[in-house]
């Protein structure tokens, strides 16, 4: 199910938050009601840690992470670095880059098989990649642009590119990525997704620009639909045996 | 290098959700024309002042432009009058039907605009143009009195014959001069032109300078003052005096100019070709010079005298000059002597060539003429009895007398001041135009239907290749004047 919500005033809720299927990281603001509705849709299946990263509020892209690591950029201090160690599960394992390109969420995007790069990544930094999130690593370009973490959000179950991505690169990706992308377009026609929209497996968060046309196309490539009541009474209705012959 | 080939896909309206090809804003044409309208800042409707006599309309804060229904120019008008905020492209414009008499024009305009993100959204939207009556200052001065004239060109000779006048209508025609006159009134001694402007009665006097030596003068005559904008409305004249030597008159001129002593004009232009008749040279004298010390003629035209030759005795063998005068000995008499008397005249002459013995000549009769001149009376001695001034062929024309012409003229409508006939001077005129080619070159002639031509041993008339056919509305024009 896809929430629509504001960050004081911003739609760009993918900027000031990053959600995976193991936890939730949040900024800071100056009133509570952002973190609030965070609260209320995750704090009993997953932590939802309100911080910041390089004493900035721009969580969402300076960061990168699934289920099983989180990776921060080389302006994180110390301190920083520490709260969330606290803060996340032991699953999860919390490590510093050095990178050139220190906004790692807009240069990466991944899920928790498969990530996307910017093409001129260090060697190193894809390694680390491999490593902590254990996924699998694929240098790629997004409708010409290389901050592939910008232009595209993609869970376990589908994604959602830039609009001017054509279709053999939309076939070329989905075979990469083994799931299911659609070409769209999040708050009101923006381009940017991943500025727009932050996606996991069972939930979305969206600016409140976005309209009900996006809305559904968001719901249904990310088989959001599926999570809802209704749709598992349908699936179980089937094996269900009403009378027995 | 190998570029795959990119197909576009299509994503879905962020609005309305059809599919479409992806743009910068990312929304149908429909959605961005719902949410953007780039004709907001326009003008719908406009007023154009429109004269209903002359179809033009205006420009302000004083001009008048010709606009017809449904053209260029009143397109061009109408767009120059949208005032265009915004620097917002057109692209295309055309009018829409509406009644001729609805008083109503609709122009359909198509603009285009960048809104949002870089779409350039493209949208068609119709003007209104109501055309209010207005009647332009010229028409309306017209109204008021159709005979006002502002300018006058008087042309004034002070000869007693009209052939200057009959040819420079000829011009006149030929050159359409005349076209912006509003009046022509022919007088004794002269012709006027009534003009509703200055400048065309200036262009027109400068015209006639071209053809003949002229003197001018022209004065102004105040006809109202309006004190509160300072427009002072006059009445111009322009007194045009022609110089009163024509072709073929006998002159002797002041010495300080240093021509000769008896000369027969016989060219007319910007300046006057004078023939010396003892040295068969020609001589010009510019228009400036002659008036400063105007000299009138001894004796013109209307004194010539018919005279036989009777014999003629060839002088120069040989012509030096290229001319077409050559000297000789003849012996005439006056044809109201012939046969009567034996008064034979011995003279020199300058049409050796072209005379015969047998001829008739026209020339003046010096003995028996009386002039009154102060230069002739110093030459007194010398002066030759007869001057022969040029063939005559009155017997061939005595057989065409009341026959027709091949050709005829055309003539400007003059109103005619008094009761003259001048028909005889008509046909000297006509004759003249006959005999002489180079008087025909800056006329035009036209052929004349009824015509029958003769057999017989005709005067010198005017070849067919040079007539022009009367232009016919079906008929193209026929035009073989060399």
């Amino acid at each position: 199910m896809a929430t629509r919500l504001r960050f004081e005033n911003s739609c760009e809720i993918g900027v000031f938050t990053k959600l995976t299927n193991a936890y939730c990281l949040v900024a800071n603001e100056g009133s509570e009601s952002f973190y609030s509705i965070f609260e209320s849709e995750l704090a009993d299946v997953i932590p939802v840690v309100r911080t910041t990263i390089g004493g900035t509020r721009i969580v969402g892209r300076l960061c990168i992470g699934n289920k099983k690591g989180l990776l921060l950029p080389h302006t994180t201090t110390d301190q920083e670095l520490e709260h969330l160690r606290n803060s996340l599960p032991d699953t999860v394992v919390v490590q510093r880059i050095n990178e050139k390109l220190s906004a790692l969420g807009n240069c990466m995007a991944c899920n928790d098989h498969v990530a996307l790069t910017h093409t001129d990544l260090d060697k190193e930094t894809e390694e680390m990649i491999a490593d902590v999130l254990g996924v699998e690593v694929f240098r790629q370009t997004i409708a010409g642009n290389t901050l592939v973490g910008s232009y595209c959000a993609f869970s376990n179950k589908g994604g959602l590119v830039h609009p001017h991505t054509s279709v053999e690169d939309l076939d070329e990706l989905s075979t990469l990525l083994q799931v299911p992308l659609v070409a769209g377009t999040v708050n009101r026609g923006s381009e940017v997704i991943a500025g727009g929209l932050t996606v996991n497996d069972w939930t979305a968060f969206c600016g409140s620009d976005t309209t009900a046309t996006e809305l559904s196309v968001i719901e249904n490539v990310f088989k959001l639909r599926e999570a809802r009541p209704e749709a598992i009474a349908n699936e179980m209705k089937k094996s269900l045996i009403d009378t027995y012959v | 290098m190998f570029r795959v080939q990119q197909t576009a896909g299509s994503v879905l309206c962020c609005t309305c959700g059809i599919p479409m090809a992806p743009n910068a804003a990312n929304m149908c044409a429909t959605c961005l024309r719902s949410q953007v309208d780039i004709t907001a800042g326009f003008q719908r409707h406009l007023t154009i002042i429109h004269c209903p006599e002359c179809d033009r309309s205006l420009q302000p804060p004083r001009t008048w432009l010709k606009t017809p229904l449904e053209s260029k120019e009143l397109l061009t008008f109408c767009l120059k009058r949208l005032n265009n905020p915004n620097q917002i492209r057109l692209i295309h414009a055309e009018f829409i039907w509406t009644e001729p008499h609805s008083k109503r024009i609709k122009v359909k305009l198509k603009v285009q605009k960048e809104v949002l993100n870089g779409v350039v959204l493209e949208q068609a939207y119709i003007v209104e143009y109501i055309l209010q009556n207005q009647m332009c200052d010229s028409c309306s001065r017209v109204q008021a009195n159709p005979v006002q004239w502002v300018a006058v060109v008087q042309l004034r000779q002070q000869v007693a014959h009209r052939r200057t006048f009959f040819y420079l209508e000829q011009l006149i025609l030929k050159h359409d001069a005349a076209m912006r006159a509003i009046r022509i009134k022919q007088t004794n001694r002269g012709i006027d032109f009534f003009f509703a402007n200055r400048s065309h009665a200036s262009n027109f006097v400068v015209f006639v300078e071209i053809f003949v030596p002229i003197r001018k003068r022209y004065g102004k005559q105040l006809v109202s003052h309006d004190t509160k904008s300072n427009n002072y409305n006059y009445k111009y004249t322009f007194s045009v005096e022609i110089c009163p030597i024509c072709r073929e008159d006998l002159v002797c001129p002041p010495p300080n100019l240093a021509l000769g002593r008896l000369l027969i004009c016989t060219k007319i232009s910007t300046g006057i070709e004078f023939l010396d008749l003892l040295t068969l040279r020609h001589r010009v004298l510019e228009a400036k010079e002659y008036w400063r010390t105007p000299f009138t003629s001894l004796l013109s035209s209307k004194q010539l005298v018919e005279f036989v030759v009777l014999d003629l005795n060839n002088l120069d063998k040989v012509n030096v000059s290229g001319s077409k005068y050559y000297m000789a000995d003849v012996q005439v008499a006056r044809v109201s002597d012939f046969g009567k008397n034996d008064t034979i005249f011995f003279v020199r002459t300058h049409l050796g060539q072209i005379l015969k013995p047998g001829d008739y000549a026209l020339g003046y009769d010096l003995r028996a003429a009386n002039m009154n001149d102060m230069e002739l009376d110093k030459y007194r001695g010398e002066i030759p009895e007869v001057i022969l001034v040029k063939k005559s062929y009155e017997e061939r024309r005595k057989k065409q007398r009341g026959k027709q012409r091949s050709w005829k003229l055309k003539t400007l409508n003059m109103e005619v001041d008094g009761d003259e006939t001048m028909n005889d001077e008509y046909e000297e005129f006509c004759r003249d135009l006959e005999e002489n080619p180079e008087l025909r070159f800056n006329i035009s002639l036209y052929r004349n239907e009824e015509y029958q031509p003769s057999n017989d041993d005709d005067p010198p008339s005017v070849p067919l290749e040079e007539l022009l056919a009367d232009v016919k509305l079906n008929d193209e024009d026929d035009e073989m004047m060399g």
